[in-house]
Formats: C-alpha cells, sequence, structure tokens
C-alpha cells in the first residue's frame, strides 16, 4: 500500500479526493437539474437554448473540463479504494452481519458508483456526444441553427426500457448519495454536534430530491408520449 | 441451555484451517462465554483432542485481548461488551452459533482463534507518545492547565484498550477508529499539541504500512467498540492530518 505524504498517496489523502470530487459532482448535479426542468414542462425552445448555452459559452466549457476530470478521478480513485480495502480482508468471514451495524447503502458504495459509472457511458453516449460529433437535426432559434436537442431526447424516453434504465440509474445515484454526500464532510474532518445532524438531514433530502426529480423528467416524457 | 457451536480451527499460520462443528450441553445462561468455551475446552481435553486456542487475560473488559467474532459481529451481538463481559444469556436454547478469529491481512492467525495484533503495537511506536525530558527535573503534570471539556474527549479517547473489534468489523479492515483515538488523546492536550503533525503523519503512515484497509464511513466500528469510541475521533484525525499535509 502507497504511503505517501502531504496530500497523495496515503490512504488519507485519497479519500479526500474521493470527498472533494463527490460534493463537487453533487454541486453539478444541482446545475444539471435546474436546466432540464424545461424538458417537464416541454418547453422546447427554453431546452434547447439552454442545451446550446451549455455547449458553447466559455465558462462553462471551463467548468466541463473540471466536471470530466472530477469524474475520472472520482471513479480511479474509487476503484483503488475499494481494491486496497478488499485487499485488507484476504480471507473473509464464513457469516459476516454487516447490516447489524451498517446502512446497506454505505456497505455497497462501490456497486452503486459502478452502476452510476455504466449510467454515465450510456447517457455521456446518447446525448453528450450526439450534441458534440452526432448528426442531430437543427432548429431555427433567434435565426440561428441550434441543434435540436429536445426532440432527441423525447423521443429517446417515450422508449420504456429507455425510461425505466434512466428511473433505475437515479435510485441507485440515490443510495450512492444516500451515504455518500454526508460522509464526505466526515472525510473532510468536519464533525460537531449541532452541525453533523443538520448535514445528515441536508443530505437525505438531497438523495430522495436530486435523483428523484432527474427520475420524474423521463417519466413525465413518457408519459406524455403515451398520451400524444 | 443446549448449543451448536461452529468454531474456526487452525492449527498455525500457515495451516488451511477449517470449521469445526461442537455440541455443547448444560450450558448456564449465567456463564459468560469464555466460560462456555472453558467448559468445551475441557470436554476436549478429556477426550485426548486439542483445546481451542484463543486469547484472553482479564476477563473484565479491560484489557482488550478476548477477540472473538461470534454470530458475524465481533464479541457477538451485546453491544458496549468485550466477548468476557457477554453472557449466554444473551443465546436461546438450541441456538447455532459461529465463532472465527478477526479476520484482517494485518492481523494474521496464529492458531485456533488467537490472532497477532503486534500491528497495533507499532503504530503505536510510530506516534503514540510524547517526548519529555526524565531525567530529574520533570514538570508537575497538574501545573499546565487543561480545560475540562479537553480533558474529557481525551478521557474518552484514551478509553481504547486496543482490542482490535473495530478493525475486525470493519468491511474493509480499516483501524482508522483505533488509531484516531490515540492520536486524538495526545493531540487534545496541551503536552501532546507539541508533535502533533508529526505523531499523525508518522501514525497514518504505519498504519497504511500494516496493510489496514480505508475508511468508507460507515459507522460500524462505532457500533461495536466495546469502549464507545466515536467517529468524531476519526473525523478529528482527518482534520490533524489535512492541515499537517497542508503545512510540514
Ligand atoms: C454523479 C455522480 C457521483 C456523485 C455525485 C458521487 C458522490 C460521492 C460522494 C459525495 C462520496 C462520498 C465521499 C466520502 O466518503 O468522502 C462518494 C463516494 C464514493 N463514490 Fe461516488 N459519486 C458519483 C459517481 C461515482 C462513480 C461513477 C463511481 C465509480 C465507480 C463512484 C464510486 C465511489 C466510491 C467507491 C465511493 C466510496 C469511497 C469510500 O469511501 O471508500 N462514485 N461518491
Ligand atoms: S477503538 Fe474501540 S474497538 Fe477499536 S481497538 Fe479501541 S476499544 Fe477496541
Ligand atoms: S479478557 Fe480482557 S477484555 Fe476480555
Amino acid at each position: 500500500m502507497a504511503t505517501g505524504k502531504g496530500l497523495f498517496g496515503s490512504s488519507l489523502a485519497r479519500k479526500y479526493w474521493m470527498a472533494l470530487t463527490g460534493l463537487f459532482l453533487c454541486s453539478f448535479l444541482v446545475i444539471h437539474l435546474l436546466g432540464n426542468l424545461p424538458l417537464m414542462t416541454g418547453d422546447h425552445e427554453a431546452f434547447n437554448i439552454y442545451a446550446r448555452f451549455m455547449t458553447t459559452f466559455p465558462v462553462i466549457k471551463a467548468v466541463s473540463y473540471l466536471l470530466y476530470a472530477s469524474i475520472l478521478l472520482h471513479t480511479v480513485d474509487g476503484l483503488m479504494l475499494t481494491r486496497q480495502n478488499s485487499a485488507a480482508r484476504p480471507v473473509k468471514y464464513a457469516n459476516y452481519n454487516g447490516a447489524a451495524n451498517a446502512s446497506w447503502a454505505s456497505r455497497n458504495m462501490a456497486l452503486l458508483g459502478t452502476f452510476t459509472l455504466v449510467f454515465l457511458i450510456v447517457h455521456l453516449k446518447s446525448f453528450w456526444f450526439e450534441m458534440h460529433f452526432g448528426n442531430v437535426p437543427t432548429v431555427l432559434i433567434e435565426g440561428e441553427e441550434v441543434k435540436d436537442l429536445y426532440t432527441l431526447t423525447v423521443t429517446s424516453f417515450a422508449q420504456w426500457w429507455y425510461t425505466a434504465f434512466y428511473v433505475f440509474a437515479m435510485a441507485m445515484l440515490g443510495f450512492h448519495l444516500w451515504h455518500g454526500f454526508s460522509s464526505a464532510f466526515q472525510t473532510l474532518g468536519i464533525n460537531h454536534p449541532t452541525y453533523t445532524p443538520i448535514i445528515k438531514g441536508i443530505g437525505a433530502f438531497f438523495a430522495l430530491v436530486i435523483p428523484g426529480v432527474f427520475a420524474l423528467i423521463p417519466i413525465v416524457i413518457y408519459l406524455n408520449s403515451l398520451a400524444a | 441451555m443446549n448449543l451448536t457451536l461452529q468454531i474456526w480451527r487452525q492449527n498455525g499460520p500457515q495451516d488451511a484451517g477449517r470449521t469445526v462443528t461442537y455440541p455443547v450441553s448444560n450450558v448456564s445462561p449465567d456463564m459468560s462465554f469464555l466460560e462456555m468455551i472453558d467448559e468445551l475446552n475441557i470436554d476436549l481435553i478429556k477426550k485426548g483432542e486439542e483445546p481451542i486456542a484463543f486469547d484472553h487475560d482479564c476477563r473484565e473488559g479491560i484489557c482488550g485481548m478476548c477477540s472473538m467474532f461470534i454470530n458475524g459481529e465481533a464479541h457477538g451481538p451485546d453491544r458496549g461488551v468485550t466477548t468476557c463481559q457477554l453472557h449466554m444469556r444473551t443465546f436461546k436454547d438450541g441456538d447455532t452459533i459461529t465463532v472465527e478469529p478477526w479476520r484482517a491481512k494485518a492481523f494474521p492467525v496464529i492458531k485456533d482463534l488467537m490472532v497477532d495484533r503486534s500491528a497495533f503495537d507499532r503504530v503505536i511506536q510510530a506516534g503514540g507518545y510524547i517526548s519529555v525530558n526524565t531525567s530529574g527535573n520533570t514538570l508537575d503534570a497538574n501545573a499546565i492547565l487543561v480545560p475540562k471539556a479537553d480533558a474529557d474527549a481525551a478521557f474518552d479517547a484514551a478509553t481504547c484498550i486496543g482490542c482490535g473489534a473495530c478493525v475486525a468489523t470493519c468491511k474493509n479492515a480499516s483501524a482508522m477508529l483505533f488509531v484516531s483515538a490515540k492520536v486524538s488523546q495526545l493531540a487534545l492536550l496541551p503536552q501532546g499539541k507539541v508533535e502533533a503533525a508529526e505523531r499523525v503523519q508518522n501514525m497514518v503512515r504505519q498504519m497504511d504500512l500494516e496493510g489496514f484497509g480505508n475508511c468508507t464511513n460507515t459507522g460500524a466500528c462505532e457500533v461495536e467498540c466495546p469502549k464507545g469510541i466515536s467517529l468524531e475521533n476519526i473525523a478529528r484525525m482527518n482534520r490533524e492530518f489535512l492541515s499537517a499535509s497542508l503545512t510540514h
């Protein structure tokens, strides 16, 4: 096991990076969700303007590189931690009652993270890749040709299995955050008799509401497609 | 009470080991778990079989030796107790009980249920001390004022008995609760603050070298710790190490 000094190599430093990238990804989830809301109200133009803004505005572009780096670092670091953790117990218990003292989510962070990773790959291929490099039909907005991500999205979610996959993935992300959000604060050394219960409350709210609303969007689109 | 025990038997560090089933009868609910094993060992000796090797010493919850992973939990199902303080009344007549040694790369099995916990000693040697001059002109400890809240928190951390239940119970075999208790008991006091930055770095380095896992903050250690050592100590160690990393 590596034993670096400073902010790299040691077990504790690995966790600081996990917590920092994890919290950064949480902040991104909020922005992403706000941008997706026009999909729910069926506001075709507002969503396409948002999509164009996200792919062209320089500040967003800069932040997006930070985001890709965070996903990569969080994933690689998470897999390294998980490998070390399983190597720390080469002979497993015949009888291990994990449920007696820890939550299911906290014991399955790597599994939940891996589901999230699979989802991210599918998701980025379907929308991010198509938006950047694909042949998406365009629409005219304020006299300018803009890729019609709205229509691409709505037609994708009209397929029931595609919507079901998204809902399942959001449930996995919800469990990941159920433990992960407050865990990140503990990792960064924040544990306080007054604030920690508040952080845990915010974490539970975050884990329910953010993936919940994300999942609601494809459900609403799917139901609308049935009605149409 | 009549019980069925499934106990891990392993002749030595190199032996592959296996689970052996032992029926035991006439167990009194007032016996401690160790006394129940004593009775079984007497029977085994009478039958000319090798008794089960297990660690124990004080038999009153203060030495931390009695490591046993019982029914999937460190020190069994009770909270705030060691195995010597676990009573047979916790179980029901007819129960099957599994008994395994602590499982961790850093705690190799010596024999049967005994494991080698000297990794903990090496973590302590790496920084669990203060450097003071003891050559005749020692200061009166009471001459240094310590705020009551700090003294209490340091004392709470110092109640850790080094049993290793935190490592045994952690899904990652992480020693964070133990190491953070040892870091905290000194970092909170004026005498320990002088070397705090070096201490936390050296102890964490040794912890990693021994092959303990990382912390996922599941909190299982805090639940299973017989001395109620709190996760606040782990957060304190995370703070101490972060600030030491940024300044040293
Ligand atoms: C939007 C996506 C994601 C968010 C918001 C997120 C957030 C978080 C947060 C806040 C933590 C807690 C950090 C800590 O305990 O200090 C965490 C832990 C973790 N994440 Fe993620 N995560 C995401 C995706 C992923 C992915 C793609 C993986 C890759 C497989 C992953 C694997 C892990 C693992 C293994 C841990 C536990 C590390 C440990 O404590 O041992 N996560 N995540
Ligand atoms: S922290 Fe608790 S469980 Fe861990 S060694 Fe100390 S007393 Fe035992
Ligand atoms: S034998 Fe000393 S704590 Fe159990």
